[in-house]
């Protein structure tokens, strides 16, 4: 069994601060993001010119379907599109 | 005060209503480990507050695709620990600001990472306090609070909170060593 004093408790407690609120917001609209990257390859797979003009910008594309360009979410972009 | 202190559903259970597509559990996942994973990009491995934030997304994204080869619900606490350090050693590597994580480094991350899990475990404890104490020692220790600030946010006299304080922190004493705690490191324990 571990013991803990109080000065060990408020160390403790102190390791582990609230992170900032826009990175938890981001994480859980995640699944939103998700659906709307879905279309957007669906779009980009169907129509060549519109898979064209996303790969020459994948930010300026997620922003444009309401998707914040966070570099994993370019990332995971650029994968579902790569040839 | 959401996150762990809200734990009505066991991680377990918050796993599974996520594999189903409950919006509001996918909510309190991210809650739930949101301290842990800033505080293992940040303390552990002393990232910048962008190059964390981009761990913190790329860590929830990780885990919202692969929640289902996740082999048992109950792991997710391990299993989140392991995805972010290697999601913070990926950043490291793929950055060129560090060509190799040195081993010693790594030894030094993974001890402040036993570190953490050790104040999560504490952490999950105050959910077994009163919302008072709760309240108070989250406002103190973790958003250090003045008294002041405590005492006028909570509409109680700002000189009773060091006694207070010290109370809630024996009950939380007496929570913590009324049970076993042993939970082992998450970068001890699970493989990528």
């Amino acid at each position: 069994m571990t013991t803990y004093n109080e000065e060990r408790l408020g160390e403790l407690l102190r390791m582990l601060p609230p992170a900032p609120i826009g990175w938890v917001t981001a994480a859980q609209e995640l699944p939103l993001a998700r659906v709307q990257l879905d279309a957007l390859v669906q779009r980009a797979e169907a129509d060549v010119a519109y898979r064209d003009s996303v790969v020459a910008d994948l930010e300026l594309a997620l922003r444009a379907v309401g998707v914040e360009p966070k570099p994993a979410v370019v990332e995971h972009l650029r994968k579902r599109l790569a040839p | 005060m959401a996150d762990i202190l809200d734990a009505a559903r066991s991680d377990a259970e918050l796993v599974a209503w996520c594999r189903k597509g409950d919006p509001q559990a996918w909510n309190e996942l991210v809650e739930r480990f949101a301290r842990y994973v800033s505080a293992i990009a940040t303390q552990a491995f002393r990232l910048s507050a962008h190059d964390a934030e981009d761990v913190f997304q790329d860590v929830f994204t990780r885990a919202y695709e692969r929640l289902g080869s996740l082999r048992s619900d109950d792991a997710i606490r391990p299993w989140i620990g392991q995805l972010t350090r290697n999601c913070c050693l990926d950043l490291l590597r793929s950055s060129g600001r560090v060509v190799l994580v040195a081993e010693p480094e790594e030894q030094a991350a993974d001890d402040v990472i036993a570190l953490l899990d050790e104040a999560l475990t504490v952490r999950e404890g105050l959910a077994h306090l009163g919302p008072e104490c709760r309240e108070i020692l989250d406002r103190f220790f973790c958003r250090d609070e003045s008294y002041r600030t405590i005492g006028a946010e909570l509409e109680i006299p700002a000189g009773t909170i060091a006694s207070r304080i010290s109370r809630c922190l024996g009950q939380l004493r007496s929570e913590l060593e009324g049970r076993n705690t042993a939970v082992p490191p998450s970068s001890k324990q699970v493989t990528r």
